[in-house]
């Protein structure tokens, strides 16, 4: 990092100089320096999911990648496909490392295939229908999958395509579950309305369909996983460690019959608050599960995880069974923190990425004595960086509201509350938050700054001006960023390692920053002549 | 297995595309409109599509890949996407500065018939393009053709909006390389240097998508073609179009235009087809061949001579684009290799035919197919075996299932180096590849034979 950091304010101006007066406005909104909360606790506000203004170059994609490659992505046994040119359906395929375990050889796993109609001109004028509903037949004779997802892409809801009732009338046809995602890309401002849509299909169509019972005392989901890189498999590790039942991940490693009985956990443990909170408020709705936001990010994160599962739950023996798991697991961890943060410490980074890494990410720096200048997300909203205590002040905005908003109420035979109100309530009083998310201001040092959808030209700013030691963001930011010599890691795909999930990962993690900020590459971009320019003089001898 | 539901029983399929041998147009327009110097490329469309090509070239190429987008909304995709490509060219030209804005459509736009020239129109009017500055535009339909045709189409506008009837005559060339990695565009100026012949290449992604680490990050890298090099190509001597689909229709738009005369080549991969390029080279650019390029086709010659039993009767199936997959099947043949399996996704008769044509001459049977996937590919594998793939990174599934080499060949090569660096195009690239595919079965011997026939030299 540069010997003085400038001022965040100064940051902020030269940020938005170069804008367009409109376009300026609207960034400076956007760029906020973090404060402490005001009285009533309320940090500065952001202005969040709104359009991105086109031409500035922007990290986010859109709603179809949002609800095919991140929700549906992970899950190995719904059978995706895609409808539409062959584009989108290309560009998903394997490309977001979601790793699975099938639990046999010939289990289905249909991961490594993409599936799509491939729609040429005349679909698109005379409709795409009949296609579609040839391709899903096609599809099931060659796979025989238990269920069916169709994803649409921009055409398809121009051109009027039905593919809700193409889902329905297969569905009757061939008599397994099929359903169909309104997730073309215009819909929103980026992959989080793509996020809402699968977890309204989720929801509806599979959820709740199967009624046995998983074995175990400790019954839990874990939400807003999508296991990169086998994050899931490290937290899977964790928790069967701890004698804790893993009913449904949504949706790293997770299979059809994992979702259809996730109604039967007892609690929703939340990851990823941005992508899936809203599968996390419906089964609370609908069935009765309470739900807690945690994060596997970080080995301290980690363990505060777990003891607030056991907290929940209440159990002696489970209380201290992960205790002792934590005990076990730490030493590891410290180990390494120890050795490494004499070389890491004191050293500075940027997170701009996803909907919630920019801010659990920011445990594992800490964690090696790193400190995080600037953060902000690639598609959150300002409850991910205000906390949900705004979410009654957001005002709902045009493209907000044509994400479908599902009416749910209690099933009449499958709600249950887990808890009666006087439990809710003494556990609020041990400090176990139900429903609650701090956000990433919450966590952020006072003056660092807050960006969100950050843009090409803001970052390229923000590197000559701080020169941080390492910058986080994605595969399209990753070589910019090393062209200023800046080492670069990639948090939605880890560039091909991890997993940085729970205590091994973190570990993984520390070892992997250590390794990046102190590679000697980096020391040679300057060729030496440039540095030591003696021209015409012969080197003496020494 | 990766592939475990791949059968080996290959049915009719008309409705269902799986893991397919193509992609979309845009992307194509994309990469071509990165070699032209200073050129912004713009997707008019969700930007989603934005974000998957340039996450495609990027990873394709470890190079930033700079491209903006109209961010289409519910909105835009009701009432046209005018307003966001007013603004998203304001926007451009206010924190990038391109010389050019290189805007392609996505299937959202087509769909919805934006008129993107009236629109490009009503911004110059309204003062909203700087003086000098160009903004040119490519309808790059996804549900047509695929990643070369939008590479074809946004070559083709580099003709229709730079290209001027009448330019003062000039002994130059026009080469128009096709959908091939910035080193083959750097060989291929390279031969023509030899040569002595003056060509300007177009578009050209050398110096663009594999710059210097400087610790800089140059949003414009120093490569590409000169937007004043492109006003006159229109008094060029003659094109040499490299590919039927990538590049032959830009050719033709210049000879509308400005009687430009063309022919059209094979992608100069391999032996034969480079010894075509060259030769057509001597005979527009009115040259000798010099004895530096006969020299590196006879260490080419040199070289496949001596390691020829190796090649000899191996079974190969290729899968890729069409253009550089029908010389790389005659430099299977020339290799005495049999091409049994010849695949692209990208429609286009003609392709079987030539491809038909080939193996028929050499009398080698085998399957070739256009529009087709690398899931029906993989069943022709199933069904008859080979020793060797050549196609893209996503082909590593099928040969780590079938238990067969594979080398990286094509777009998108994903998870190796090299394809941006050294050429498999001209005498030197069919050297590197020859290479390839030498270790590729030198590889599998060493590993395999046992102990006892284990080799020192091979």
């Amino acid at each position: 990092m540069a010997s003085e950091a400038p001022r965040p304010e100064d940051t902020k101006r030269v940020l938005t100089e170069a804008y367009p007066s409109k376009a300026a406005r609207k960034r400076a909104k956007q760029i906020v320096v973090n404060a402490p909360p005001d009285a009533e606790g309320f940090r500065p506000q952001i202005l969040s999911n709104t359009r991105t203004t086109p031409g500035v170059i922007t990290q986010r994609g859109c709603s179809y990648a949002g609800c095919k490659g991140v929700i549906l992505g992970p899950v190995r046994d719904i059978l995706t496909i895609t409808h539409g040119p062959v584009g989108c359906g290309f560009y998903s395929w394997l490309t977001r490392r979601n790793q699975t375990r099938p639990p046999s050889e010939d289990a289905p796993n249909y991961m490594p295939y993409a599936l799509m109609t491939d729609m040429q001109e005349n679909d698109i004028v005379f409709g795409g229908e009949k296609k579609l509903r040839k391709a899903i037949r096609e599809a099931y004779e060659i796979f025989r999958p238990k269920a069916i997802a169709i994803a649409a892409t921009c055409p398809v809801g121009l051109i009027g395509d039905d593919i809700h009732a193409v889902a329905r009338d297969m569905k009757e046809e061939l008599g397994i579950n099929i359903f169909a995602f309104s997730c073309e890309g215009y819909k929103g401002v980026s992959q989080s309305a793509g996020h809402h849509i699968a977890n309204n299909g989720i929801f509806q169509h599979v959820v709740g369909t199967q009624d046995e019972p998983p074995e175990g005392r400790f019954r839990i989901n874990l939400l807003g996983e999508y296991n990169i890189g086998g994050d899931a498999f490290e937290i899977e590790r964790i928790l069967e460690r701890c004698g804790i039942t893993l009913v449904s991940t949504f949706s790293g490693n997770a299979s059809y019959d994992q979702f259809a009985r996730a109604h039967m956990a007892d609690l929703n443990a939340v990851m990823c608050h941005r992508s899936i909170n809203y599968m996390a408020e419906m089964t609370e709705e609908k069935y009765g599960i309470p739900w807690i936001k945690v994060n596997f990010i970080g080995a301290e994160a980690t363990a505060k995880a777990l003891r607030k599962i056991a907290q929940y739950f209440g159990d002696p023996e489970l209380i201290d069974g992960v205790e002792r798991v934590i005990a076990e697991e730490m030493p590891a961890v410290r180990a390494v923190i120890d050795e490494i943060r004499p070389r890491t410490g004191g050293r500075t980074a940027m997170l701009f990425v996803g909907g919630s890494r920019a801010h659990h990410y920011q445990e594992l720096f800490r964690e090696i004595g790193m400190r995080t200048v600037a953060a902000g997300y690639e598609f959150g909203h300002r409850d991910d960086y205000e906390g949900r205590k705004v979410l009654p002040f957001i005002k709902v905005d045009a493209d907000s509201r044509n994400i479908e908003e599902l009416d749910v109420e209690p099933d009449p035979e499958q709600y249950r509350p887990r808890k009666t109100a006087d439990e809710l309530e003494a556990l609020r009083a041990q400090g176990l938050d139900f429903g609650e998310y701090e956000g990433l201001m919450a966590d952020m040092e006072v003056g660092s700054l807050v960006i969100d959808d950050i843009t090409h030209h803001e970052t390229e700013r923000l590197i000559e001006l701080y020169r941080p030691d390492v910058f986080c963001a994605g595969i399209k930011e990753k070589y910019v960023i090393q062209k200023h010599g800046i080492p670069m890691k990639q948090l939605h795909n880890y560039d091909y390692h991890g997993p940085y999930a729970g205590f091994r990962g973190a570990i993984r993690f520390y070892r992997e920053i250590d390794r990046m900020v102190n590679t000697r590459i980096w020391r040679h971009v300057t060729p030496p002549w440039a540095e030591k320019p003696q021209p015409g003089v012969l080197r003496q001898a020494s | 297995m990766l592939l475990r539901h791949t059968p080996k029983e290959i049915r009719d399929r008309s409705a269902l595309t799986t893991n397919p041998a193509k992609t979309c147009q845009p992307v194509g327009a994309l990469y071509a409109a990165l070699g032209v110097h200073r050129c912004l490329p713009h997707s008019h469309g969700s930007q989603g599509c934005c974000a998957y090509h340039r996450s495609m070239l990027t990873r394709h190429t470890k190079e930033p890949v700079m491209a903006a987008t109209s961010s289409f909304t519910e909105g835009a995709s009701v009432f046209g996407g005018m307003a966001n490509l007013t603004q998203a060219i304001e926007n451009i030209f206010a924190l990038y500065d391109p010389d050019v804005v290189a805007v392609h459509t996505t299937c959202l736009s087509e769909v919805i018939g934006d008129d993107i020239p009236q629109i490009v129109k009503s911004a110059t009017d309204a003062g909203k393009i700087p003086e000098g500055k160009t903004v040119i535009h490519a309808n790059t339909p996804s549900f047509v053709g695929s990643h070369v045709t939008g590479f074809a189409n946004m070559t083709k506008a580099l003709v229709e909006y730079f290209a001027e009837p009448g330019t003062a005559p000039a002994g130059r060339i026009n080469v128009i390389p096709g959908f091939v990695e910035p080193a083959d565009m750097a060989e291929l100026k390279r031969l023509a240097a030899e040569m002595g012949v003056e060509i300007l290449l177009f578009p050209d992604t050398s110096g663009v998508l594999d710059a210097p680490m400087t610790g800089r990050h140059e949003f414009y890298p120093e490569g590409g073609v000169r937007v004043e090099d492109l006003r006159t190509v229109g008094g060029s001597r003659v094109t040499l179009a490299l590919g039927a689909w990538a590049s032959a229709p830009a050719a033709e738009a210049l000879e509308k235009k400005a009687q430009v005369p063309f022919e059209v080549l094979d992608t100069p991969i391999g032996l034969l087809a480079t010894d075509r390029f060259v030769d057509a080279l001597r005979r527009v650019g009115k040259v000798e061949v010099t004895a530096s390029v006969t020299r590196e086709r006879g260490r080419l010659v040199d070289l496949l001579a001596d390691m020829s039993q190796y090649f000899y009767g191996k079974k190969v199936a290729l899968v890729g684009d069409p253009d550089p997959l029908i010389p790389l099947t005659e430099f299977c043949l020339t290799l005495d290799m049999k091409p049994v399996h010849v695949v692209t996704g990208t429609p286009g008769k003609r392709f079987e035919e030539r491809v038909r044509g080939l193996l028929e001459e050499a009398g080698v049977e085998g399957n070739v197919a256009q529009a087709s996937d690398m899931f029906h590919f993989h069943q022709l594998v199933k069904n008859e075996p080979v020793d060797l793939i050549i196609g893209n990174t996503y082909c590593k599934y099928i040969a780590r299932d079938e238990g067969i080499p594979l080398v990286r060949h094509g777009f998108p090569v994903l998870d190796r180096v090299g394809h941006q660096f050294f050429p498999t195009v001209g005498y030197r690239g069919a050297m590197r590849f020859a290479e390839k595919i030498l270790d590729a079965f030198l590889d599998r011997i060493d590993r395999e034979t046992d102990e006892a026939a284990f080799e020192l030299v091979l």
